[in-house]
Formats: structure tokens, C-alpha cells, sequence
């Protein structure tokens, strides 16, 4: 059985499994009916689990460490790809990367939260938990961006910006603050991708844009559900009840009005079929880059403010 | 987040604060002394002998800031409307019908105007009493209200931060409260109208990474925890004690992230003087 297999995947990759065993023998014995019949059976269950996961179920699949990460979008996407590193004040962050890019003939900036795909990539990205440098060097790009008028394509991808000593001590919130500040005011547009983890403020530090959309199976909240359940229920083991209450999925957002759109994955989650993954983001951007590249940069930026103005409820 | 305290093994404990008591006496937690709260109300509601800076509320410092009967409270009515029917061990519906009862506040801050040396601001003072001062929908649109009353009447803008961050029960919305206000600020600062941030104890989390960090100036009360990431995750992350001081006031203002700390009797004069050299000057 191949690795990283969440519990609810399991009875499909058994089936999946059982006909791989059978087509082995279609050569010797006529089996292919009932070849077809397990298949049409494989399809129906994986419509059946996928359609009705839970939220604590579609945290685990925002999480799942075969999904695409930001620097597999580009290649997977965008042509011509130039990383540009480092911040100009402390350091480079691998948390977040960063460079110019053309989806198709267009000129886009490209920023996202970066994970490694095992323990020496995961290290050396810090578990696409991001210090005040990385969102530092996010703002020195998107700075770039907008000199040069080039639209901006941010990808949120983290557990959280790092809670570490250092961090607090180089300014973790003053950093994310700026970017907040700036980017409701930069010139040019900017499209925000939820490819995978939305963690707080650390997901948000990038996170401030024209449109917001989210990929079908990632998650966006103010808390991850095993921090809210420690807070709140003072026990680790209250997540799903805590993902539950936050209300973090993507149709969630959509209803609270916090998103514009949600981008479907492949059948099972985007993890199993990389490339079609990247296509559909693809054509989603350009179009949604065709839309926003005809607004003048004053209503960009009116327009902006009044998105997130008008986000909340409250009662008065 | 840090209105709850969480017990975890191989770590010391933390000094808890507690918010005012009734009765007719405090005991000052730093150093011990008995005062009367008479004396301590006089005194700003600092300790007469180490000058600690005991925990107050917007009710308090709206009374020593302002020019008598200047102070003229905006949206006062405005209330959480529990958007995501939030339940964990108690409805939030019912923890806000209890904290209003309890505080008499509606939400964790005050908004509106008023006269500091006869120039007018406008103002925001959060409050730790409720709920933490965490901050959700009503305290992101107060707030933002406020900054659009500065904006219009071309009037500085001061606001006084007291949160542990962002409020849970609130999910998604919470979070944007963050970008919403950071933006309303980022119009305030292309009109070139003022901003003055005071961070006191504590400020931590979701505040302190949007309006609380924006300051044209940013200045703090002595001893202040003000961080992103509240102490104990901090720990737990590093598996160790923290350095004595980290976090507070002084240990920003050495790492370069406050312009200067300000005692609570102090406040007033410099927001005034403050007020007098970057406002105004665009005539
Ligand atoms: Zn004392």
C-alpha cells in the first residue's frame, strides 16, 4: 500500500489495489466485466467519501504531504521561472519563495509559503512557517512588482508564521502588520491562492489581495483546530469538534463571504493528480488576471479596502 | 489568546494577573504594598512605591487622557452577532450575554472623540475585561469606524491596544479584521493624518500583527508583554524558559520596535506634544 494514506482513503486504495492485482491476470482469464464492475464500484465510493468528508477530514487532505506545494505549481505552471532571493536587511527565509514568472505570455510575480517534502527539506523550509524576513522578502517583491507594474500571485501554504524566540525578537508581528498595510495599497493586482494550509496571521501576512480564492480542499481560520482545541477545550483532543466550530472549509468561506471562489480538485484531492491540479489553477488565473488587468490601479485599490471593509457581522 | 492559562509539565509558571478586584484596598504584585484604592485611583492606578502599572480599562483611561467631558463615545451599541453559531465547551452566544453582564461593555473596545489639550482626536481603547480584549468583528469595525472618523474630520488617530489576539470564535472573520484595519490605516497614512499606537498589558497575536504595530509612533507603559506569538507557545516551541524580559516593553524598545515607553502619568503631555509635531504641518 503506498504511503501517506489517510484513514478515510483507505477502503479506495483497497480497491484500487484489488483491481491492479486482477488486471495482472486479464491476459490468462476473461475478467474484464467484473474488472469494470469493481471500477464502477471504486468511482461511486470515492464520490460517496469524497462528497461527504468532514472538515476535520478536509484539514487532514489540506495538510496531506503529497499535495503540490507552491514551487510545483510553478514549474508545473508558469514558464520562464526566475527565483530572486532574500529580503536586502537579514537573511533569505526558505519558508517563502519568491520570483517573476509567465503564465503563458503573461508577466506575473509569483510568492508563496514553501514545505519540504521530507525531514531535510522540512527543515530547511521550517515547515513553511515563515520569520519576519520571509514576509520582509514577500514585501520586497511585491515592492518590485509594482515598480515595474507586474501583477502579484500569492500561494498560502503554512501552519503558522514561526512562534520562535528570535522571531519575536526581529519584529514577527510588526512584519506581518506591514504587509497587511501594504498590500491593501499596492498598484498592482494581486490574486491569492489558498493551495493548502491557512494558519492565522501567518497564512494572512501574504494573504491581502483583489481576489482570494481557495483550492477545494485546504482550509482558512484564525486558529488551527488543534490550537483551538487546546485553548478553548484545554485538551488536544477536541480537534475535529474545533474544525467543526470554526467553520473553516472552503464552501465555509465562500458562504461567510471571505472568499470569491473556490477552485476544484481532482477527484480525492489534488495530491492525486498533480498536473491536472496545476491546469485548472492555470486557466482560473489567467482568467481572473484577464479580469483584474483592465481596472485602473485607483479602483484596484478603492475597491480593495472595501472587500475587506465589508467583512464581519455583527449586530447594531 | 493569552486569557487562558494552559498547565504543562517541565515549565515554570506564569505570573498571573489578575483585572481590578472590588474592595476597598490592592495589593501591588510586584512589590507587595498595601494601597488604598482611593490612593491608587489618584496615582493613575499605579503602585506609589515601584510603579507598577496595574491592569485598567478604557473607562479609566478615557478619564485621565481627555479634557474633562470631552469624550464623546461612538457605535457604543454595536454587539457580536455569533456568525458561525460557535459552540466548544459553552455557546459563545452565552459566554458574550455573560461578559456584557458582567462588564457592563459591549465588546473589548471603546471608540470615539474627544479633546486631549484642546485638540481633538479620535480614539480607540480596548479592554482586556472582555473576553480577553480579543478581537473580532465588532472590535475590527469599531476600530475601523474610528479610523474613518479620522480620516474625514482630518483628526490624529490614537488607539490604546489590550488583547490577547484575535478572537477564536469568530474563525475567518476574526483573522480579516486584521486586514481590514490595516488597510482603513494604510488610506489614513497616504492622507498624511496621524497615527499614534500605545500598546499596554498585553498585546499579543492578531493586534499586535495589524493596527497595534502601524504607529507613526509607537510607544508602550512600562513592563508590557507585547508579542505575536504568546509566551507559552513560545516555550513549547523552544522547550525552554524564556529569557527574563522578553517580550515587555523595554525588550522592544532595545530590538527597535517602540519609540518610547511612557508612563501612564507621562501619557497624556506626550500625545499632546506628540500631536503638536506631526499634525498640522501640510497647511
Ligand atoms: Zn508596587
Amino acid at each position: 500500500m503506498a504511503k501517506n494514506v489517510l484513514d478515510f482513503e483507505k477502503p479506495i486504495i483497497e480497491l484500487e489495489n484489488k483491481i491492479e492485482e486482477m488486471r495482472k491476470h486479464e491476459t490468462m482469464l476473461d475478467i474484464s466485466k467484473e474488472i469494470k464492475t469493481l471500477e464502477d464500484k471504486v468511482l461511486q465510493l470515492k464520490e460517496s467519501i469524497y462528497n461527504n468528508l468532514t472538515r476535520w477530514q478536509r484539514v487532514q487532505l489540506a495538510r496531506h504531504p503529497e499535495r503540490p506545494y507552491t514551487l510545483d505549481y510553478i514549474y508545473m505552471m508558469t514558464t520562464d521561472f526566475i527565483e530572486l532571493h532574500g529580503d536586502r536587511n537579514y537573511k533569505d527565509d526558505h519558508a517563502i519563495v519568491s520570483g517573476f514568472a509567465k503564465l503563458d505570455n503573461q508577466k506575473v510575480m509569483i510568492i508563496g509559503h514553501q514545505k519540504g517534502r521530507d525531514t531535510k527539506t522540512n527543515l530547511y523550509r521550517n515547515f513553511g512557517m515563515p520569520n519576519p524576513e520571509g514576509y520582509r522578502k514577500a514585501l520586497r517583491m511585491m515592492k518590485l512588482a509594482e515598480k515595474f507594474n507586474v501583477p502579484v500571485i500569492t500561494m498560502l501554504d503554512t501552519p503558522g508564521a514561526y512562534p520562535g524566540l528570535e522571531a519575536e525578537q526581529r519584529g514577527q508581528a510588526e512584519a506581518i502588520a506591514r504587509n497587511l498595510l501594504e498590500m491593501s495599497r499596492l498598484k498592482v493586482p494581486i490574486i491569492v491562492v489558498i493551495i493548502g494550509e491557512g494558519a492565522s496571521g501567518g497564512a494572512l501576512g501574504i494573504g491581502v489581495g483583489d481576489r482570494i480564492l481557495m483550492l477545494q480542499n485546504t482550509w482558512y481560520s484564525v486558529i488551527s483546530p488543534e490550537s483551538c482545541s487546546s485553548i478553548l477545550w484545554r485538551s488536544w483532543e477536541y480537534k475535529e469538534q474545533a474544525a467543526e466550530a470554526l467553520k473553516l472549509t472552503a464552501e465555509d468561506l465562500l458562504e461567510q463571504k471571505i472568499i470569491d471562489r473556490i477552485i476544484p480538485e481532482p477527484l480525492g484531492g489534488a495530491h492525486k493528480d498533480h498536473q491536472q491540479m496545476a491546469n485548472t489553477l492555470k486557466s482560473v488565473l489567467l482568467e481572473e488576471l484577464n479580469n483584474l488587468l483592465k481596472i485602473k490601479p485607483e479602483k484596484l485599490i478603492s475597491s480593495r479596502l472595501e472587500k475587506f471593509g465589508k467583512m464581519g457581522v455583527f449586530e447594531e | 489568546m493569552g486569557w487562558f492559562t494552559r498547565k504543562k509539565e517541565n515549565i515554570s509558571k506564569e505570573s498571573k494577573k489578575s483585572d481590578l478586584p472590588d474592595g476597598l484596598w490592592q495589593k501591588c504584585e510586584d512589590c507587595g504594598e498595601i494601597i488604598y484604592n482611593k490612593q491608587l485611583e489618584l496615582n493613575l492606578w499605579c503602585c506609589p512605591k515601584c510603579n507598577h502599572h496595574f491592569r485598567i480599562g478604557s473607562k479609566e483611561y478615557i478619564s485621565f487622557l481627555f479634557d474633562e467631558g470631552t469624550f464623546k463615545e461612538i457605535d457604543k451599541k454595536m454587539k457580536s452577532a455569533d456568525p458561525l453559531e460557535f459552540v466548544d465547551t459553552k455557546k459563545y452566544s452565552e459566554r458574550i450575554k455573560s461578559t456584557i453582564k458582567k462588564t457592563g461593555l459591549n465588546d473589548a473596545v471603546k471608540t470615539g472623540t474627544g479633546k486631549i489639550n484642546n485638540k481633538k482626536v479620535s480614539f480607540a481603547c480596548m479592554d482586556f475585561g472582555f473576553i480577553g480584549g480579543s478581537m473580532g468583528s465588532v472590535v475590527g469595525e469599531k476600530i475601523s469606524r474610528a479610523i474613518d472618523v479620522a480620516y474625514e474630520e482630518k483628526i490624529p488617530m490614537i488607539i490604546i491596544s489590550q488583547s490577547g489576539g484575535a478572537r477564536m470564535m469568530e474563525g475567518a472573520y476574526s483573522l480579516m479584521q486584521m486586514a481590514k484595519t490595516s488597510a482603513r490605516l494604510a488610506r489614513l497614512a497616504d492622507a498624511k493624518i496621524p497615527y499614534i499606537s500605545v500598546l499596554t498589558d498585553p498585546t499579543t497575536g492578531g493586534v499586535t500583527a495589524s493596527f497595534a504595530m502601524l504607529g507613526d509612533v509607537i510607544i508602550a507603559e512600562p513592563k508590557a508583554l507585547i508579542g505575536f506569538a504568546g509566551p507559552r507557545v513560545i516555550k513549547q516551541t523552544i522547550g525552554r524558559d524564556l529569557p527574563e524580559g522578553f517580550q515587555r516593553s523595554e525588550f522592544l524598545l532595545e530590538n527597535g520596535f517602540i519609540d518610547f515607553i511612557v508612563t501612564r502619568k507621562q501619557m497624556k503631555e506626550k500625545l499632546s506634544l506628540l500631536i503638536d509635531y506631526l499634525h498640522n504641518n501640510h497647511k
